[in-house]
């Protein structure tokens, strides 16, 4: 073998063993993370972690059932501000604004929405909501999440409503059907499993981000359900929890760890699910 | 499958989900009048926290405190944000008249050095106010020092490295501190100064008592300052200081009051007295208080709810102060706040 | 369908005169609504960046009036005490976090495309794939929680070493050379580098995917192995999308708040030694905010959060703009 065949055969089985090392690096470091969540998380779990609310400092006792309240609380707004504005812009998008420069442009902005750190748009709660109001609340802290939550929505509901055939819009409107009537009772109804998995993304990507909570919705250490008012959530409580030098403490930072990866996982999962069926009978 | 059943079924279920919400969040709006919201020292935190779950247990009223650090106290306080602040740096009475607060003391209490050196348990490593300072300046880096040597001639230091564990965050306990280490090295006071957040020259920043002591936990090598209940709590190696008379001293409640016993809080405008490096043999070097920051013009409702629940651990709470090694203040000083209510709001309890 | 409404005009037709008005003008008012009302939708989504700018900038005009800009910029005196901010500490811990991240993910996440694109056999691809996307769905607070309490401890193992050996080397040896206290600015750029490693990899994936058959197997056919393929061929043909792909890598780590927080240390100033602790922009944020005791500090704290906007929007719109170009480029060609 000559010199140049050799050194090329040498390349390109180190460049092998090096890429499948660098996948190996990868995979290695997702299941140690996902090995000691899991073990931390399970050792950590108690029935009263869903029983009690967070005990104070200096006791040996365990509960999350605040937390746990308070983080649906949060993601319920969120679902409820974010997916009417998310999906009825997605709709202005496939079924008004079409390729038209406007609609480009809006889609460009949205992309850049879609990697807006966190921080930033917890930032701009503090600035519209909480300075306002005068106080921290669960309010401030679901306009946060939900314009975190809007991007995603807005890009699926635009893909999936543009892939509904032209067909069923046509056969509507030939029966006389307004506008509004063909993309609510047609499109929307056809596009729905994909909409659907829009909004399980979205709602993955909010579980979990602690950093606009921060200062939106701070955090309470008694069960509350009252959104103009700081309330406890999970994201929040493994903050401060895994900060401190407490065993009980560190063990719920875990459990709730755990609870919220598995949250999240279960959720990215049943999106694939639905955008299988979405994308299997196209 | 019926279409049209599947899509009434869906909105029927989306309406009525929809009406739920919203009635259980009125419903429960309803219930906000049973709680006061305070905020700020972490120093303060086990105290507040043990006073508020048995206040709880006796008047059904929530008293949630956020810990989180002196600075953010007086932030949230001057934002009007919560009902109380809470900060161990006792604002000067000018900066209480330009904002319209108010403060009174709660209980006194100390905090004291610790650390993680292997084979040395607690109270072990006695330290003095000029080492410390220069360990804290980055002048001292590494534990066999032998300004360190000089005052453990027994021990055994090891050959390493010091971590320096600071605050990252606003803080009273920090404030303590660094005002007993203005006293004790000019270049300190020259250099960085005290307050609530300084700009340390070296160190690590933890978040809270609770960040410092976890990092010191963690990190061999490592010194940290903290408030006592923490190093009760925590099981910490916490160090001897040499005191102002020149004897060494363990933390000890007694020695907090005694630092406490050598100011005149009665006579003390807005309560501002400072604590550290008081005189007397037993007196610990490190001690504080916190004090409770009020809105002057904030509802006569939160604020008497709040007098409500400090009055009620002044007469109720002393003994589970002391079990924390909280000083709780004397019958002379609560008659005194009670008259300092009266003459700064109008109304008292 | 396009643009013209070819509802309104089927309803004008069909409706009986004596009918038109009521019906078809409460027929019409809802669809005019619900125009109106997607309209306004769009407007929100798209008005959101522009109002966060806004918003975050008005906060920061205090400051901005104390400090100007370049003062800002360039100092690195973070005093609450003598109220003196300036944010070229956190300026540059955000910088280096990111570079460390970028430079560690980077040739990581080419790998590991190549690897799932053109090395796996076809049983390993899939598991493979979904193993890294999985690491993108761990939320942030997990890889901190992770970082401080699992990794930590164990890269303070390795730390002695580190300073060691690397930290013997004259000139860059400064660079290693810290007490082993496993937290710090090298720390806090390997977590990220794990976090932004499936972004920059999923991307490179669905790129090289793209790039046409008859391109990478005529390469095959006379003789290139796959290492050339994928160096000569395919990066060459997705550069723009792959540059993308590290630009929005590049605007996550810049942003990332949670993981760097519990990791990095939290000291605002600077120092040579990557093992030494240090601060991000959004580590001081997470840290300070809600204890900004003056209206400076805040609006000092505000304006730190606008420099690190208005650095992320020209990344992640460089971001956007080049992994676009690719796709309409693709479009295009086949």
């Amino acid at each position: 073998m000559t010199g140049v065949i050799l050194r090329r055969r040498v390349t390109d089985v180190a460049s092998k063993i090096l890429m499948g090392v660098a996948a190996v690096i990868g995979v290695f470091f997702l299941l140690w993370i996902l090995w000691t969540t899991l073990r931390f998380g399970i050792a950590g779990m108690h029935w009263d972690l869903f029983t009690k609310d967070t005990p104070p400092p200096g006791t040996d006792t365990f509960g999350l059932r605040n937390a746990f309240v308070g983080s649906l609380i949060l993601l319920g707004l969120s679902l409820l501000i974010g997916v009417p504005v998310g999906l009825m812009a997605g709709t202005w998008l496939a079924e008004y604004g079409f390729k038209s420069r406007t609609a480009n442009a809006v889609r460009f902005v949205n992309d850049i929405m879609l990697s807006a750190p966190s921080i930033e748009i917890g930032l701009f709660a503090y600035a519209i909501v909480v300075d306002p109001m005068g106080h921290f609340s669960a309010v401030a802290g679901s306009v946060a999440l939900a314009v975190l939550m809007v991007p995603i929505i807005v890009r699926t509901s635009d893909e999936m409503l543009s892939l509904v055939g032209g067909d069923m819009r046509e056969a509507a409107i030939a029966l006389g059907a307004p506008k509004s009537v063909v993309i609510t009772k047609v499109t929307w109804r056809a596009a729905r499993a994909g909409i659907l998995t829009g909004v399980l993304i979205g709602l993955a990507r909010i579980t979990g981000e602690t950093a606009p909570l921060l200062f939106t919705v701070l955090n309470n250490q008694y069960y509350s359900t009252d959104v103009f008012r700081p309330m406890a959530n999970i994201p929040v409580v493994i903050f401060q929890f895994a900060l401190s030098p407490y065993a009980n403490w560190q063990q719920m930072a875990w459990a709730a760890a755990f609870i919220t990866v598995v949250f999240v996982l279960v959720l990215s999962v049943v999106a694939r699910v639905f955008l299988g069926r979405v994308q299997a009978p196209k | 499958m019926n279409r049209m059943s599947k899509g009434r079924t869906r909105r029927l279920l989306w309406g009525a989900g929809f009406t739920l919400t919203l009635v259980f969040v009125c419903a429960v709006t309803a219930f906000a009048a049973n709680s006061i919201t305070g905020a700020g020292s972490t120093w303060v935190y086990p105290l507040v926290a043990k006073w508020s779950s048995a206040y709880e247990a006796k008047t059904g009223i929530q008293v949630n405190y956020q810990s989180i650090g002196s600075g953010g106290g007086i932030a949230q306080i001057k934002a009007g944000t919560v009902a109380f602040g809470a900060s161990d740096m006792p604002l000067t009475p000018d900066a209480l008249k330009a904002a319209g607060l108010i403060q009174f003391p709660t209980a006194v209490a100390g905090e004291d050095l610790i650390y993680h050196l292997p084979g040395i348990g607690p109270e072990k490593l006695i330290l003095s106010g000029p080492v410390v300072a220069d360990i804290y300046l980055g002048k001292i880096k590494m534990w066999n020092d032998p300004a360190i040597r000089k005052l453990n001639p027994g021990l055994n230091l090891p050959n390493m490295y010091i971590t320096v564990v600071h605050r990252s965050d606003g803080s009273g306990t920090t404030f303590t501190f660094c005002d007993y280490l203005s006293k004790m090295s000019p270049e300190w006071k020259e250099k960085v100064g005290e307050s609530t957040s300084v700009a340390w020259p070296t160190g690590v920043g933890g978040k809270g008592n609770e960040g410092v002591a976890a990092f010191v936990q963690r990190i061999t090598g490592s010194i940290g300052y903290v408030e006592y209940a923490y190093i009760l709590e925590n099981h910490l190696s916490d160090a001897r200081l040499i005191n102002r008379d020149g004897k060494i001293v363990s933390p000890t409640l007694q020695g907090f009051q005694d630092a406490s016993a050598h100011v005149d809080w009665a006579t003390a405008q807005d309560f501002y007295v400072i604590l550290p490096d008081q005189p007397g043999s037993d007196t610990w070097p490190i001690s504080g208080c916190t004090w409770q920051i009020l809105r002057k013009n904030a509802s006569k409702e939160s604020n008497e709810e709040v007098m409500k629940f400090f009055l009620w651990g002044f007469q109720h709470g002393q003994d589970m102060a002391r079990s924390i090694s909280f000083g709780p203040l004397p019958p002379s000083t609560v008659q005194a706040i009670r008259a300092y209510w009266k003459s700064e709001l109008g109304y008292s309890l | 369908m396009n643009g013209s409404d070819p509802a309104a005009r089927i309803d004008i037709q069909s409706a009986p005169a004596e009918r038109k008005a009521a019906p078809r003008t409460r027929r019409l008012a809802g669809d005019f609504l619900f125009h109106k009302a997607a309209v306004f939708a769009a407007f929100l989504a798209a008005a959101a960046l522009f109002a966060t700018v806004a918003a975050i900038a008005y906060d920061s005009r205090q400051a901005i009036e104390t400090f100007g800009v370049w003062r800002f910029l360039k100092s690195s005196e973070w005093n609450p005490v003598t109220q003196t901010f300036g944010a070229l500490s956190f300026i540059v811990g955000t910088l280096v976090s990111s570079a460390i991240a970028m430079i560690l993910a980077v040739p990581l996440s080419f790998g590991t495309a190549v690897f799932i694109t053109e090395i796996a056999p076809f049983w390993i691809k899939k598991p493979i794939a979904g193993a890294i996307e999985l690491l993108a769905g761990i939320p942030s607070i997990v890889y901190g929680l992770w970082g401080l309490l699992v990794f930590a401890p164990v890269f303070a193992q390795i730390e002695p070493w580190v300073n060691q050996y690397l930290g013997a080397i004259p000139g860059i040896g400064l660079l290693f050379q810290g007490p082993p206290m496993g937290i710090g600015m090298l720390t806090a750029g390997i977590i990220l580098a794990i976090m932004i490693l499936p972004y920059i990899s999923s991307i490179m994936r669905d790129v090289f995917l793209i790039v046409p058959s008859s391109l990478r197997e005529s390469a095959y056919a006379m003789g290139c192995t796959t290492w050339e393929v994928a160096w000569h061929i395919t990066l060459p043909y997705t550069r723009s999308a792959v540059v993308g792909g590290m630009f929005l890598g590049l605007g996550r780590a810049l942003g990332e708040t949670m993981a760097v927080t519990f990791v990095i240390g939290n000291s605002n100033t600077l120092s040579a030694s990557l093992l030494m602790p240090s601060a991000t922009i959004p580590s001081v944020l997470a840290n300070e905010f809600t204890e900004a005791t003056t209206k400076l500090y805040v609006s000092s704290l505000i304006y730190l959060g606008l420099v690190l906007i208005a650095v992320t929007l020209v990344v992640r719109f460089l971001a956007v703009l080049l992994i676009r170009h690719l796709q309409r480029g693709e479009g295009a060609s086949t």
